[in-house]
């Protein structure tokens, strides 16, 4: 046994790479969650192909699972310290994220000819010269694995099964890491397994120690700073979890029943799937036969007095492109939840991409009006959901509301809120038996019509997608009410803005230079300003979550500044609406898309270029 | 489901609409109009828990002219709109208004789907096999060979049979009816708000600007006894001017036999039973049409089963009772949480 030095590091990325089927996503959560409970903050990111199952050892099956930990974590991180490559198509396709100097562990009994040839290595890399520019790492996992469990499992395909679970050990020796928390995960998963959760512990005790007895490893030892978090009860959560409790909350806080009408579409699906599990909670989950049966559906219980959502991804919007012109024209509300992917068309459905918002701000026929708000994270998409649907309930007007594969997928840490303290939800219901009701008389201030739900005594009416008349809510075809119908649906959603928060800029009222950005690129775009900061540049950084309407004081921000550069993972569409709004300011653009993040090396590397002119 | 009931008698008045009915001199669809408006009091629901929902087209303008709650879609997605209500709201009567281009065209996909679910709704298909509201384009209902002004040289498209569709998409309730013919439409009207689950009702319906006297050759009043046969529950299938016609099954078709001759009495003619749950006959009888046999009229399938809104309560009330998580508060601290302090 030698001694391990320990070093101090503020974060860490690690990123776990194998085979679809080689449970890289369960390694990733166990050590991210593992990590939370030591006092890290953390984020993570899964990065699976489209395929279920490719074949084995393809580049094509590969799957993946990025962890950030440490003390400020804002994002999943961008080259990773350590890369965990359990076969050779793993390496091949991941080497492109390791840092120069990072740590490249191998299962080196997966380098055999034949999986070499599969994923196209011309020759062994563990054994020429190729990775010399790494610290690599050639553990014989498998055989090890094997060998940890031979009085458990005699065949191969069992004991071999427990391999990622041997990674896992060696990154949790690596790190300083308890074993408790996988512990009590494997009892409980494998509850009716008794030698399933025997094996497993004993290939994790065998990965750590592996660490700790031989000299794999001579300096690396390492303690993770703790971040400073403020006091509360947290869990870890991804972006579409989020997503579909925040609308849950909000239901439960209007006191309406939810309602979703959906139909399944990556990466969106798991909006779906989560508000399915929650019948408990009275949510009325339909789903669909297509996308468009998924939002008419939800029209029509938000006519009949539901919280109604329909959650997609970038295709499916567009399919729901006349309906939610429906639900602009018969003024009800609505939440429409995109999970925004690469595009067009099919596209790239499991990688990220800022594809949607011209298609949220302008996709459909006739003038139609719609509020548009963007999650920025994967915990806040919680918020961001449950204001989607204030917003709507409040104002009558579908909301749409813009998240994306990268917060969808992506896990952070959540600060649990009580219910008691999120904002109350009051929608304009009708009053039974009023006799002034009018389907289309509007609050003089805000311009929202009331809502009269079937079943409530005396106000029977009927709406739709023809024109209707002013008040009356009659069809109408006159031409002066169409041109006040037009006015007062644009001008309620301008309204909206006496209803948001103002904007807020991180960062010196003299900078430099503000950087612009919306949705979910904030934490890379933080993370950029704030390192750039601590050098000492002249910067300031705001993020977007509302956008249609915009905040009010939005003109005087973008005013105050001699350069600004929006930054999108799209080709510009944010920039040319700020554009639109705002015709007098020279707005730069910083734009990508190749269905990744951004990295805050590139976006410092162009901040520094822009402030160096 | 159980909806509330009026605590007063109420009469058509109490849903007749102040809307100016705009749809052509002599079109069928005032015939529908009259006959839903007779009903609706009869079933005796409180006024406010009616809700038609409709689509577009001529048929579609159908809940402007009804004093209920209504909504009036966008093209096809009616059975959508529809379903949405109902699931959201259980405890309404929800009725739908639809056309053969609506239903079966642009919005089949929905049709199919709302009758396969069971949901519990009352669907009107006004089938003129014909696109009214935009003068005059084959359907998929229009009769192959005939000119309209998408189909100059004739259609080459095989129409559908709603009733097939129907019966094909796993349905609970079909029915078949004539605008003409108030009482009979009124009857199956009433059979069709009886029945729990998607009930489908097609009314063969006249255009009389676009296609007149399409159904003709079942509805001419020369023709309609030899062509009619109006199916009634238990009672032998039999039609004809003398009421000396019947069906027979032979194999495995139908046949159209004459009572009194070659040895056949009534007792030999096949009796209609809706409740069977094999859709054999019932899909045959869907299938009959002029000149060799007459077209089938009044409750062809009418089958008990669980509706959709039925098993999704049920499976609700289920997993409220068991669950441990009773608020969002109990979800947002389940599973794997932590303090920090």
């Amino acid at each position: 046994m030698t001694t391990k030095t320990l070093i101090e590091k503020e974060n860490v990325v690690v990123r776990f790479v194998g085979d679809s089927g080689d449970g890289m996503q369960l390694t990733g959560t166990l050590f991210s969650d593992t990590s939370a409970l030591d006092g890290n903050d953390i984020a993570t990111f899964p990065d699976y192909p489209a395929e279920i199952r490719a074949p084995h050892n393809t580049v094509a099956g590969v799957s993946g699972f990025q962890v950030h930990i440490g003390k400020r974590i804002y994002n999943s991180g961008d080259k990773c310290d350590v890369l965990v490559a359990m076969n050779p198509a793993s390496l091949i396709s991941n080497l492109k994220w390791v840092k120069i100097g990072g740590v490249i562990i191998v299962d080196a009994d997966t380098f055999t000819d034949d999986a070499l040839k599969k994923a196209g290595y011309p020759s062994n890399p563990l054994n020429d010269d190729s990775l010399s520019s790494y610290i690599l790492i050639k553990a014989p996992i498998t055989s090890m694995t094997a060998e940890a469990v031979k009085e458990i499992f005699t065949d191969k395909k069992s004991a071999e099964r427990s391999r990622n679970m041997f990674a896992l050990g060696m990154l949790f020796f690596i790190y300083s890491k308890e074993l408790d928390h996988t512990d009590s995960y494997l009892e409980k998963k494998f509850k009716k397994n008794p030698d399933v959760v025997r094996a497993n512990k004993a290939v994790v005790r065998a990965g750590y120690n592996y660490c700790e007895n031989t000299d794999v490893l001579p300096q690396h030892k390492v303690h993770v700073k703790q971040a400073q978090m403020p006091k509360g009860t947290y869990r870890n959560i991804t972006g579409n979890i989020a997503t579909a409790w925040g609308l849950l909350a909000a239901a439960e806080k209007a006191k309406l029943p939810l309602f979703l009408g959906s139909y399944p579409i990556t990466p969106a699906t798991d909006i779906l799937i989560e508000l399915s599990k929650h019948k408990e909670l009275g949510a009325r989950v339909f789903q669909a036969e297509d996308e468009i049966a998924g939002i008419c559906s939800a029209i029509g219980a938000s006519f009949a007095g539901a919280m109604a959502c329909t959650s997609t991804s970038g295709p499916g919007l567009s399919l729901k492109s006349e309906a939610i012109g429906l639900a602009v024209m018969t003024e009800l509300p609505l939440v429409i939840v995109d999970v925004q992917r690469g595009g067009p068309s099919t596209g790239l459905p499991t990688k990220t991409e800022q594809s949607d918002l011209y298609q949220a701000l302008f996709g459909r026929n006739g003038e139609a009006p719609c509020i548009v708000i963007a999650a920025s994270t994967s915990a806040n998409s919680f918020y961001f959901a449950y204001e989607a649907a204030r917003l709507s309930l409040e104002h009558m007007t579908p909301t749409i509301l813009l998240t994306d594969g990268y917060l969808g997928n992506g896990s952070q840490l959540f600060r649990i809120p009580k219910m008691a303290e999120l904002p109350t939800i009051t929608p304009p219901l009708a009053k039974p038996n009023d006799e002034t009701y009018q389907p289309y008389k509007r609050d003089p201030e805000t311009l929202v019509r009331q809502w009269a739900i079937p079943g409530m005594e005396g106000l029977r009416h009927r709406i739709g997608g023809l024109e209707k008349s002013d008040g009356k809510g009659n069809v109408s075809t006159d031409s002066a009410n169409h041109q006040l119908m037009v006015n007062y649906r644009a001008e309620k959603v301008q309204r909206v803005a006496n209803h948001i928060p103002d904007q807020e800029v991180l960062g010196d009222k003299d900078a430099d230079l503000l950087v612009v950005g919306w949705g979910g690129t904030e934490g890379a775009l933080k993370l950029a300003v704030e390192e750039l900061r601590e050098e000492g540049k002249k910067i300031a950084f705001t993020q977007f979550n509302y956008i249609m309407p915009l905040p009010k004081n939005t003109g005087s921000i973008m005013n105050r500044y001699k350069k600004i550069v929006v930054c999108e993972l799209n080709m510009g569409q944010f920039v040319n609406y700020l554009r639109m709004n705002f015709q007098t300011i020279a707005f730069q653009q910083y734009n990508k898309t190749q269905g990744l993040p951004f990295e805050v090396s590139e976006l410092k590397e162009k901040f520094n270029q822009i402030l160096g002119e | 489901m159980a909806i509330e009931h009026s605590p007063v008698q109420l009469t058509k008045a109490d849903f007749t609409s102040d809307q100016m009915v705009k749809w052509c001199p002599g079109c069928g669809d005032h015939a529908i109009l009259a006959s839903v408006l007779g009903i609706f009091p009869e079933i005796g629901y409180k006024k406010e828990n009616f809700c038609v929902v409709s689509g577009i087209g001529c048929s579609s303008r159908f809940p402007y002219y009804v004093n209920t709650y209504g909504f009036h879609g966008i093209h096809g997605r009616a059975a959508a709109i529809a379903t949405g209500v109902k699931i959201a709201n259980p405890h309404l009567s929800v009725w739908i208004n639809s056309g053969d281009g609506d239903a079966t065209a642009i919005g089949g996909n929905h049709f199919i789907h709302v009758i396969r679910r069971n949901m519990d709704v009352n669907y009107i298909l006004f089938n003129n096999r014909i696109y009214g509201l935009t003068k005059g384009q084959y359907s998929p209902t229009t009769k192959q060979g005939q000119v309209t002004k998408t189909s100059p040289f004739g259609v080459i498209d095989y129409p559908f049979n709603p009733g097939e569709l129907v019966i094909g998409s796993r349905g609970t309730f079909f029915a078949r009816a004539i605008d003409n013919s108030p009482k009979t439409l009124g009857e199956v009207c009433r059979a069709m708000a009886a029945h729990d689950g998607a009930a489908i009702v097609e009314v063969l319906q006249n255009c009389v600007i676009f296609n007149d006297k399409t159904h003709a050759e079942v509805t001419d009043r020369e023709l309609k006894e030899e062509r009619q046969l109006w199916l009634e529950q238990g009672k032998p299938m039999i039609f004809g001017k003398n009421k000396d016609k019947g069906l027979i099954l032979k194999g495995n078709h139908l046949e159209v036999v004459e009572i009194g001759k070659d040895g056949i009495t009534e007792a030999d003619i096949l009796v209609h039973d809706a409740t069977r749950e094999n859709t054999g006959v019932h899909m045959m009888l869907a299938q009959l049409c002029p000149p060799e046999f007459p077209m089938a009229f009044g409750v062809i399938r009418a089958v008990k089963q669980p509706t959709y809104n039925q098993l999704f309560e049920q499976q609700m009330e289920e997993v409220k009772a068991t669950s441990k998580i009773k608020c969002m508060d109990d979800l947002l601290n389940s599973g794997e949480t932590w303090e920090i302090k």
